[in-house]
């Protein structure tokens, strides 16, 4: 469990990123941060690692406020996928999935064969392992830096817009490995995005903030969308703009559930034994 | 031109190859000269250097010091050193050293610099220990910079040694300085060649370590 008690941040330079936050994070929930650009995200995320140190308040792990702990241990101890992929240039592939294991004493040889499996498992061609990061593209880099965050096996994952740099269709697909990931492992997942659509899909629970790490509104999916807190809550996920209401015509004896702009997102199942409710 | 190929029938002579005192043997004694004085230098600026590179701190006071190192004069240094620790090597090598620190302190820590904040913040965020990153991640992206920096040293170093012989050390400088005082111009300007030369085949080679040293894979970025 993850536990943001009362923090706050304030850089040397005077910025207050975060005024004062709280949230807790059970053990193997996937959270999803949502916020505007400067809104505070990658400064909370970094809060769990140590690479910043909240000016106010707490972080606990299991109970422990993570100031207490060795930072360099910690931080072996959490997969981090960055916001621009982090990799370290003068590695290879294979090299920069292995950083991590072999720092914490797995042989060289068993964190390689282990590397080219994760690989694998991102959707990565194990042959891409001897290139170097220069050589791969966007996506592929993204797909590396998820694969390193995983290479020690480690309970908790932060992802910083892991999938913020790749078109459309590469996202979609990097977001479905996603599910599939955590369908299979059960890490605690804390995802920092500034995509609505990507937090509901991801997130357990979604946590939308204003700039200053304030919490406009906390919860499932379903229950934002169902009763948005104000409207910027409504605003951010597109409430009022009408492109998530749809409705249901009736074609051809089907009933098309029809998105504002008159698409059809889908047909509507009556739910089993029963009626439609439409 | 006549002076210069007398010059080269000076160096030429088969006589001035072996023996005590010949070519090979005073060439040998300055590449020792200009290996003490790089290498004593770089015990001292390397790890300063990267520590300031590494910190960003400090950094203000090292190039002000560099600075006036830079600008002493090594002849005025070797007599003053000479003068008060007496004939011998000891002199010059410390006046070497002197000159050697800035450009090996300013190639070291524009090594650390010259990485992308971004790369070592990365490496911190993975768990690697301050002494990691500087030896796993700045180190190898920057050690270009840093032979550059020793190759500036060797270089200003090695034409520089021939005042050693000033105050009665060997080196090629011994050339240069019989040759002046017996007026014997082909000699000294031999001297001056085979100096010229060696700070040349220094520079080149040291070209080509640096060239080899450069990461493989942060080349196209
Ligand atoms: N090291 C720093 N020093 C000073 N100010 C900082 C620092 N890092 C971040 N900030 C400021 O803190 C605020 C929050 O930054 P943060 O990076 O946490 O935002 P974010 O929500 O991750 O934004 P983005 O979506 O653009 O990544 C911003 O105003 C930013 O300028
Ligand atoms: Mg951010």
């Amino acid at each position: 469990m993850i536990a943001f008690e009362n923090v706050g941040k304030t850089y040397p330079d005077g910025t207050t990123a975060v005024e004062d936050f709280s949230l807790e994070i059970a053990s193997h929930e996937a959270v999803v941060l949502v916020g505007t650009s400067g809104s505070g995200k990658t400064t909370l995320l970094r809060m769990i690692n140590r690479m910043v140190d909240p000016s106010r308040g707490r972080v606990a792990i299991d109970g422990e406020d993570v100031a207490g702990l060795d930072p360099v241990r910690l931080r072996r101890s959490i997969g981090y996928v960055m916001q621009a992929s982090g990799l370290l240039p003068h590695r290879s592939v294979l090299d920069n999935v292995t950083t991590v294991p072999v720092l914490r004493g797995t042989s060289r040889r068993e964190a390689r064969s282990r590397a080219l499996e994760l690989l694998e498992t991102v959707g990565l061609d194990p042959a891409l392992a001897r290139r170097y990061p220069s050589q791969l593209s966007g996506g592929q880099q993204q797909r590396v830096g998820v694969a390193r965050a995983l290479a020690a096996d480690p309970n908790i994952l932060l992802m910083d817009e892991p999938f913020g740099a790749v078109d459309p269709i590469v996202r979609a697909d990097l977001q479905q490995e996603m599910l599939r990931i955590q369908k299979e492992l059960h890490k605690t997942i804390v995802f920092v995005t500034h995509d609505i659509d990507e937090a509901f899909l991801l997130g357990d629970r979604v946590v939308l903030l204003r700039p200053g790490g304030v919490v406009a509104q906390q919860g499932t999916p379903q229950e934002i969308l169902a009763a948005p807190a104000d409207d910027f809550v409504r605003s951010f996920v597109g409430a009022d703009r009408g492109t998530r209401t749809l409705h249901v015509e009736e074609i051809e004896g089907r009933r098309i559930v029809v998105d504002a702009d008159g698409r059809a997102a889908g047909v509507l199942e009556p739910p089993a034994g029963g009626a439609a409710r439409a | 031109m006549t002076q210069l190929l007398e010059a080269l029938a000076w160096i030429a002579d088969p006589t001035r190859w072996s023996g005590p005192g010949s070519i090979p043997v005073r060439l040998l004694e300055h590449l020792w000269y200009t290996l003490l004085g790089v290498g004593i230098a770089a015990l001292v600026a390397i790890p300063v250097g990267l520590l300031v590179g590494h910190t960003r701190r400090g950094r203000g006071p090292v190039v002000a010091l560099s600075g006036a190192a830079r600008a002493l004069p090594t002849l005025g240094l070797v007599t003053l050193f000479g003068l008060w620790l007496g004939i011998g090597l000891t002199a010059p090598v410390l006046a070497f050293v002197i000159l050697a620190i800035p450009s090996l302190l300013a190639g070291a820590y524009s090594a650390c610099e010259a990485v992308d904040p971004r790369t070592v913040d990365a490496a911190r965020a993975q768990g690697m220990t301050e002494w990691q990153i500087l030896t796993r991640v700045e180190v190898p992206l920057g050690l270009p910079l840093l032979i550059g920096g020793v190759r500036l040293a060797a270089v200003q170093v090695v034409a520089t040694v021939m005042l050693a012989s000033y105050i009665g050390n060997g080196g090629l400088g011994r050339f240069i300085f019989l040759g002046l005082n017996l007026s014997d111009y082909p000699q000294m300007l031999g001297g001056s060649i085979l100096v010229v030369a060696l700070a040349l085949v220094i520079d080149l080679a040291l070209r080509l370590v640096e060239r080899l040293t450069a990461p493989r894979g942060a080349a196209r970025t």
